[in-house]
């Protein structure tokens, strides 16, 4: 029986550009995922807690304001403190190499940036829920 | 040779195997003659520069009167910070400022509110008070330069904290010239910073527009926006038609709100996006100019000849630089430029090759400004007015695009108009579905993109990144405690109430906000008192 792969795709923060996020969810929906797409300016916590509640394998967030050496480790921090860090994090958006680096020391799995087709995202989701 | 002719010789030969049609998926002939402007009138269709319907140019001298006016959009860290770069841009030859806000500011947030966290003088400036904006126009004079804000649901309150700057300069409200976006029905569709419901702030942008008309008759009220509709997504179509049927709801609630057309109509102001496709491009401007001119004066009978008028300013793409092969951003850059000086635009953003990956370093604006410098003194293109005016391939494209756009007012009219169509979430799936057919026709190879779907290549993308030191959230939380201690509270809290009841009692706004500002009011404050009586927005979500 192959259960079908949840995703929360996320948009932490005060950052207004959704167009990656929606195109990665209508993607992401088109190879037979569940999506659940939290809309814009949402909190780390709300973000975390709906990710639990949602029961999904993994989250994506989106952050393009710059804020992500903020956002990604408090919710890697939240999904520790609530017993959660089987739930994977990756993410996308404007993000320098220097930082990525950090990000996937500090436990997100992977970062993809502009110009990342959304096969691979798939491919990649594919590869690392099975 | 006859046509016949040609296309039988044409029929013979191979054509490239590739999809011709622009990105707003208009099929685009090999060849274009005078049979594709068959009922072609010079004076009706195009006419002289400054003269309606404007599809030349807005002024008839254009360029050979004065160059565009080159404005880099430009804002981040502490007030400080940004105030050095606008003295670096100043020297270095840019002809007028644009302020860039951080996202707290954007969405009337203090700099020490939760939401706010990572957020301080990340992706533009911060401003909590007057004293911020104090300042960021430290030692640069109001009454020499044009300033446009981008800025949206506080955009009352910026204008009021840039009016009270003038004041303390000496320099008065009639003096002042720029801009604030203040475009509220793309936030909805598009660029998503809201704070109200729609209703209420459409009522915020007529107290603004009236209280302008009155006291700050040179300033731009409001910058009607495609620019960001096509960031999200939007073909160049859409863009258009999005954003002049916003313009023109503009229009209804003004003249709904008791103004007479002429007296706001010309301080409207348009700002469009540049990208890739460059004649689609072009034509995209000329017909802008021809629509608002031809429904202002029939349908909104404005009398004014400056209120046909669609100026406007141009920023070429973000979505269209690329993350791979950083250095082509500044070739992309220049080919979108040279197409916004081809339509005529007043005022030019050139993006810098590294903003894909961080705001741009000093040096990677300056060749972005001095891409608009080699179009200006070298390229010959500013010699003359619209040169691709009277091209069979132009001319039809424009022809195209303004049918097509009054197809898209029909259906928005269907609908109830703007309003009602953004409620329904027409615009955001419209936005989000040529988002997705773009990035699908990207990954068939339907439509081509250097360094990503072609020519790729394996790199280590070596770049100079500008970063934001995170002192600057805590200097700012710092500066922000300073002027709170510092102010006389009970005269805030005073002026707040007063604001409070204005919005309840249905009194123009800005008196209010103007006493709110001089008193170091922060914007959260102000914005907060005005949800108290306005309530939230909640967008439908839609993927």
């Amino acid at each position: 029986m192959n259960k079908k792969i949840r995703i929360l795709i996320g948009k932490p923060g005060l950052d207004g550009h959704d167009r990656g996020a929606k195109v990665i969810a209508a993607a992401l929906r088109d190879a037979g995922f569940e999506v659940i797409y939290t809309g814009l300016h949402q909190l780390s916590e709300s973000i975390v807690e709906a990710a639990i509640q949602e029961d999904v394998d993994i989250i994506g967030l989106s952050i393009l304001s710059g804020a992500h050496m903020t956002i990604f480790p408090k919710i890697l921090e939240l999904l520790k403190q609530k017993n959660a860090e089987h739930i994977i994090v990756i993410g996308g958006g404007i993000i320098p190499e220097e930082d990525i680096k950090k990000l996937l020391k500090m436990g997100v799995k992977r970062i993809f940036t502009p110009g990342a087709p959304t096969n691979d995202i798939v491919d990649y989701i594919k590869s690392i829920i099975r | 040779m006859s046509k016949d002719k040609w296309k039988k010789k044409y029929s013979k030969r191979k054509e490239r195997d590739i999809n011709f049609s622009n990105l707003s998926k208009i099929k685009i002939n090999p060849l274009y003659t005078p049979d594709d402007n068959e009922d072609f009138d010079y004076d009706k269709d195009l006419n002289y520069p400054g003269e309606y319907p404007y599809t030349r140019g807005v002024q008839p001298t254009m360029y050979r009167g004065r160059l565009w006016t080159m404005r880099q959009f430009s804002g981040f860290g502490t007030p400080k910070d940004t105030n050095t770069r606008y003295k670096y841009l100043l020297k270095h030859g840019q002809t007028g400022l644009s302020v860039a806000f951080d996202f707290p500011t954007l969405y009337g947030k203090d700099s020490d509110d939760p939401l706010a966290q990572g957020e301080v003088g990340k992706c533009g400036v911060a401003i909590d008070t007057l004293r911020d904006m104090e300042i960021l126009f430290d030692g640069i004079p109001l009454e020499k330069i044009s300033t446009s804000m981008t800025i949206n649901p506080p955009a009352a309150m910026l204008l009021a904290m840039y009016i009270v700057v003038g004041e303390k300069q000496g320099v008065p409200k009639d003096v002042l010239t720029g801009t604030i976006q203040n475009d509220m029905l793309k936030e909805y569709q598009a660029q998503k910073t809201w704070i109200y419901p729609p209703e209420p702030s459409m009522r915020i942008i007529t107290d603004i527009l009236k209280y302008c008309s009155e006291n700050v008759p040179k300033w731009n009220t409001i910058s009607i926006s495609g620019y960001h509709i096509r960031e999200a997504g939007s073909t160049a179509l859409q863009e258009l038609a999005f954003t002049l049927a916003n313009g023109f709801t503009y229009v209804d609630y003004g003249i709904k709100s008791g103004l007479p057309v002429d007296t706001f109509a010309p301080r409207l102001s348009f700002f469009f996006n540049s990208h890739l496709d460059f004649f689609e491009e072009i034509a995209k401007y000329r017909a802008a100019r021809r629509i608002w001119a031809k429904l202002m004066k029939d349908k909104y009978h404005a009398q004014n000849p400056k209120s046909y008028l669609v100026r406007f300013h141009t920023q070429t793409a973000g979505c269209s630089l690329t993350a791979q092969q950083p250095e082509n951003n500044i070739i992309r850059t220049a080919f979108q430029g040279l197409a916004a000086v081809l339509g005529g635009t007043q005022s030019l953003h050139t993006n810098s090759m590294d903003e894909t990956y961080a705001l741009p370093t000093e040096k990677a604006v300056k060749i972005a400004l001095r891409t608009q410098q080699l179009i200006a003194y070298e390229t010959g293109v500013p010699n003359t007015i619209d040169p691709l005016g009277g091209s069979y391939y132009v001319e039809a494209l424009t022809d195209e695009l303004e049918k097509l756009t009054l197809e898209y007012f029909d259906k928005i009219e269907t609908l109830g108009g703007v309003v009602p169509a953004i409620e329904k979430g027409f615009f955001q799936r419209e936005i989000s579905r040529s988002a997705y057919e773009y990035q699908k026709a990207l990954e068939k190879k339907e439509k081509y993109h250097v360094g990503i779907n072609i020519f790729e290549e394996e790199e280590n993308v070596e770049i100079e990144l500008l970063k934001i030191p995170e002192e600057v959230e805590i200097d700012q939380k710092k500066s922000l405690n300073k002027v709170k201690e510092e102010r006389n509270n009970s005269k805030v809290k005073e002026t707040l109430i007063k604001l409070r009841e204005a919005a309840e009692n249905r009194e123009n706004l800005m008196p209010r906000i103007l006493d709110c500002v001089r008193e170091y009011a922060t914007l959260g404050e102000m914005c907060e008192t005005l949800k108290e009586v306005f309530g939230i927005y909640k967008e439908p979500i839609i993927f």
